[in-house]
């Protein structure tokens, strides 16, 4: 009988990179950022890492595939080194693998690294991918990109509540706002202005009903976690540490595409991944016992609607927790207080890690001027993918035994 | 009996005012002055002459059973493929027998007749039951050229047989001169046109009334017995100075006022424009014209009463909407406009997958489960009834002519496209089953959840590096 992840292992270093344009700095030396931080972390030699997983999406603009660039790059001494991609839910897969061979006993101490270099490509936006979803698909398939697909789940968002899209803008809008305001106080975020709720209302539209600012952004990057097994972390003379509670993926089986049974209003995945996680972590009343979240905020829409997906807010009343503030950083549950990918940036395969990373920071009491009061347990969320046909993964971590 | 058993056509959507051209261009070209009356039609940048006989085939069949269709002869000066049967994607398009004759017929603007003739001859042969002939035609012009004001873009389709006869067949002759009024060599973009005084004293004004005299003597017939007479002409006085010439009061009007000269496809869709009106009873003549003339002729039957009328010419005319100068001129690519960075990958087109998946791809046709009846798209082998989940238990099931509606869709300025924004959405269609799908033909002002489509028959992407134009279906929403 399956008895789950819960406290079965301890994070014990972290790394991020500063995220942004890095025109200054290859995919390689991403990856070396985030690792000597992780490193120095942890105070443990590099040579006590036993194995290691790479995440990364776009490998054919960014470090090609297999993850021998991470481990030429990290020059790891011929240790299992594997690259996972699952959409952008590869940070967080990565995590889920190296946590899992420490939890089997295969290991002591592995590292889960995540790494993409977006920018080196010329054009605004993620790559083109009309190639990436199978060569069947490039037949026939919309020229869709990822403002588009996000675009629509706020038309079905208000079909389905009855909702004056106006007034959805707005909660968009404050969304945007409260994570600029986070990431204006985050010296590692991509963007770093504070924005106000007009120039988000009045930003050039991308894919209607998104504006310019509902959209996150996108940027090179690197995180990396060390984890290893409690015994372990006990042995180091590691105190107050991080454990996992929960790790769960969620992924389509085109339904929601292709059989009528989906409302449009909604994720399918991120509710299955935080209803099976909350049971993996013991939660019962998520408004309640959480303390922060991280989620996928690819688009502002999706925040909101991810608020209910998380059984945070009831459904069709995001709109009226987001206006009431209860996700800003003196919220009740303050949501992207590192700025979420809307500012800390997008780098897809870095994010899932670059969102434990902040909770990480937070629960060690680290986070400097966005330190929050006494935080327990945080929650990570990634959407890989589109509304209508994704990969979803939930993490939730907290201090040991808590 | 054989003859006519059913007919449709297709207008595109876009019109283009001649007045506007010859603001912007006819400082250019003065000689466009002669011709700023009306305007024409413009194909959208995602039709050809492949797709608008598609949909003008559809608009034929509509309600009839097509296990009887036979043959499939396509005619057109301007197919997207030289080698490729063009014909063969249409009624792969058209889901048809595999054991359909296809054959493309081209070469010269008398083809869409000369189809309609050998369509007849293998009636009346009994080599086939029923033979669908379409012409479709989407021709380039030079900016600011005569040729593009006259010209327009159209299809249209009949289908032939021995039963339900609603225009009976008469007769025919045909004519051979190598009269060349204008010629498009191996390989050229552009038509080369000669001299109109020539084009229209030596050609259509003398080889025209001749033709129809030969049918007339052959056929112990008198013209003035001919309620329509439909002969192709641009030039408007020419084409009214031929009517006195031939002696004919039914000369059928050129469509040059609304629609163009839509080249081999012309006299089917001005003979279809014609049957909308046509009573029991009434003869109509068709004279196809190029390199000589071929001429048929038909008698209406008690049958047209049974059909529902007017179709996809007289529809088509009447649905429309200004293009911009600037924007036909891109959708032709007429000019050299930027693309982004984005939109410069073009990797080729896997023949093979196309090949496997051509039902799917050009057909749209997904899988109907037989276990619990949910109709699918994409097909894949295990049912995606969560409730059933059943495995070999699928049957194909077409999508094509199936109506939907929209479920959620967006504007995407981002997205590589022709025409942005690029309008696309989930569609759930009427009898069960919901897609992701292009839109097109489309004001994103003009839509909204709950909005009614039609699926259409389109292009995907053009490769302009290795010639290839790929194809798949699309959402048009009705105008209501």
């Amino acid at each position: 009988m399956a008895t789950g992840i819960k406290d079965k292992v301890a994070i014990i270093g972290m790394g991020c990179t500063k995220f942004g344009e890095r025109w200054d700095a290859d995919a390689n030396a991403l990856m070396v950022e985030a690792y000597n931080e992780a490193i120095s972390d942890a105070g443990i030699d590099p040579k006590e890492i036993q194995a290691a997983w790479l995440a990364t999406c776009f490998d054919e603009v960014n470090v090609g595939k297999s993850a021998l660039s991470a481990a030429i790059a990290l020059r790891l001494p011929n240790i299992a080194v594997t690259r996972v991609e699952n959409f952008c839910a590869s940070g967080t897969e990565a995590f889920r693998a190296a946590v899992y061979a420490v939890a089997s006993g295969a290991y002591d101490i592995v590292l889960a690294l995540g790494c993409e270099k977006l920018k080196d490509i010329g054009y605004g936006g993620l790559p083109e991918f009309s190639q990436a979803i199978g060569i069947l698909n490039s037949l026939w398939f919309p020229n869709i990109t990822a403002p588009g697909c996000f675009a629509m789940l706020a038309g079905g968002y208000c079909a389905k509540y009855g909702l004056k899209m106006e007034d959805v803008k707005r909660a968009m809008a404050h969304i945007s706002v409260k994570s600029h305001a986070n990431g204006a106080l985050n010296p590692k975020a991509h963007l770093q202005r504070p924005v106000t709720e007009e120039q988000v209302l009045q930003s050039p539209m991308i894919a209607y009903p998104l504006g310019l600012f509902d959209c996150c952004g996108v940027s090179d990057g690197a995180a990396c976690a060390i984890v290893c097994s409690i015994d372990v972390a006990k042995a180091l003379k590691k105190k107050d540490f991080v454990t996992v509670k929960a790790l769960q993926i969620s992924v389509s089986n085109g339904e929601e595409m292709a059989f009528s049974n989906w409302d449009g209003a909604h994720v399918v995945n991120t509710e299955k991944a935080a209803m099976r996680a909350y049971q993996e972590a013991g939660i019962k009343n998520p408004r309640e016992e959480i303390s922060l979240l991280e989620v996928h905020d690819c688009f502002s829409i999706t925040e909101l609607v991810t608020m209910e997906d998380l059984h945070v807010s009831e459904r069709g009343r995001a709109v009226n927790d987001v206006m009431d503030g209860f996700f800003d950083s003196n919220g009740t549950i303050p949501c992207q207080i590192d700025g979420g990918l809307k500012c800390f940036g997008h780098p897809i395969g870095a994010s899932g890690l670059r969102m434990v990373y902040e909770i990480y920071l937070q629960l060690h009491g680290r986070a400097d001027k966005r330190q929050l009061k006494d935080p327990k347990i945080g929650l990570t969320h990634n959407l890989g993918g589109f509304p209508m046909m994704n990969v979803v993964s939930v993490a939730i971590v907290g201090r040991y035994k808590n | 009996m054989i003859g006519i058993v059913s007919y449709g056509g297709y207008i595109p959507l876009r019109r283009l005012s001649r007045m506007q051209v010859v603001q912007q261009m006819a400082w250019y070209n003065p000689l466009l002055y002669m011709l700023m009356a009306g305007e024409r039609s413009v194909a959208n940048w995602d039709e050809d002459s492949v797709t608008m006989a598609v949909a003008a085939s559809y608009d034929a069949l509509h309600g009839m059973e097509t296990k009887s269709i036979d043959a499939v002869y396509a005619a057109s000066t301007s197919f997207p493929f030289d080698d490729r049967q063009n014909a063969a994607v249409i009624a792969q398009a058209l889901n048809l027998q595999d054991s359909v004759r296809t054959i493309d017929v081209a070469g010269s603007l008398k083809a869409g007749v000369s189809a309609i003739v050998a369509g007849l001859d293998a009636v009346e042969s009994d080599s086939a039951r029923k033979v669908l002939v379409v012409a479709g035609e989407r021709r380039y012009t030079r900016s600011a050229s005569t040729l593009e004001l006259l010209y327009g873009d159209g299809a249209a389709a009949l289908v032939l047989g021995r039963e339900h006869v609603i225009a009976e067949f008469l007769g025919s002759c045909a004519y051979h001169e190598d009269f060349i009024d204008h010629y498009r060599g191996a390989e050229k973009r552009f038509d080369y046109q000669w001299e109109e005084r020539f084009i229209r004293d030596e050609g259509f004004g003398r080889i025209i009334p001749e033709a129809i005299k030969t049918y007339c003597e052959k056929y112990h017939t008198d013209i003035a017995e001919f309620a329509a007479v439909i002969y192709p002409c641009p030039f408007a006085r020419e084409h009214a100075t031929i009517a006195k010439k031939i002696k004919s009061a039914g000369a059928h009007t050129n469509l040059h006022e609304g629609v163009g000269d839509t080249g081999a496809a012309h006299p089917l869709v001005m003979l279809v424009h014609a049957l909308d009106t046509a009573k029991p009873g009434d003869k109509i003549m068709v004279v196809g014209f190029g390199q000589g003339c071929e001429v048929v002729a038909f008698q209406v039957t008690d049958a047209i009463a049974h059909i529902k009328r007017p179709k996809g010419v007289t529809l088509g005319m009447a649905r429309k909407k200004d293009i911009p100068y600037a924007k036909y001129l891109k959708f032709r690519d007429l000019i050299d406009a930027d693309i982004s960075i984005r939109a410069e990958a073009m990797p080729n087109t896997s023949l093979t997958a196309l090949w496997r998946h051509r039902k799917m791809i050009h057909g749209f046709t997904g899988y109907r489960c037989k276990a619990c009846g949910t109709p699918q798209f994409p097909p894949y082998p295990i049912c995606v009834n969560p409730a059933c989940n059943k495995s070999g238990t699928m049957e194909d099931y077409a999508f094509a002519d199936k109506l939907g509606t929209v479920l959620m869709y967006t504007g995407d300025m981002l997205a590589a496209s022709v025409d942005p924004p690029a309008i696309y959405g989930l569609v759930e269609f009427d009898g069960g089953g919901r897609t992701l799908l292009d839109f097109t033909d489309c004001e994103l002002e003009n839509l909204k959840v709950g909005s009614r489509v039609a699926m259409s028959f389109r292009i995907r992407r053009e490769d302009t590096t290795r010639g290839f134009t790929g194809y798949f279906w699309k959402a048009v929403p009705l105008i209501e």
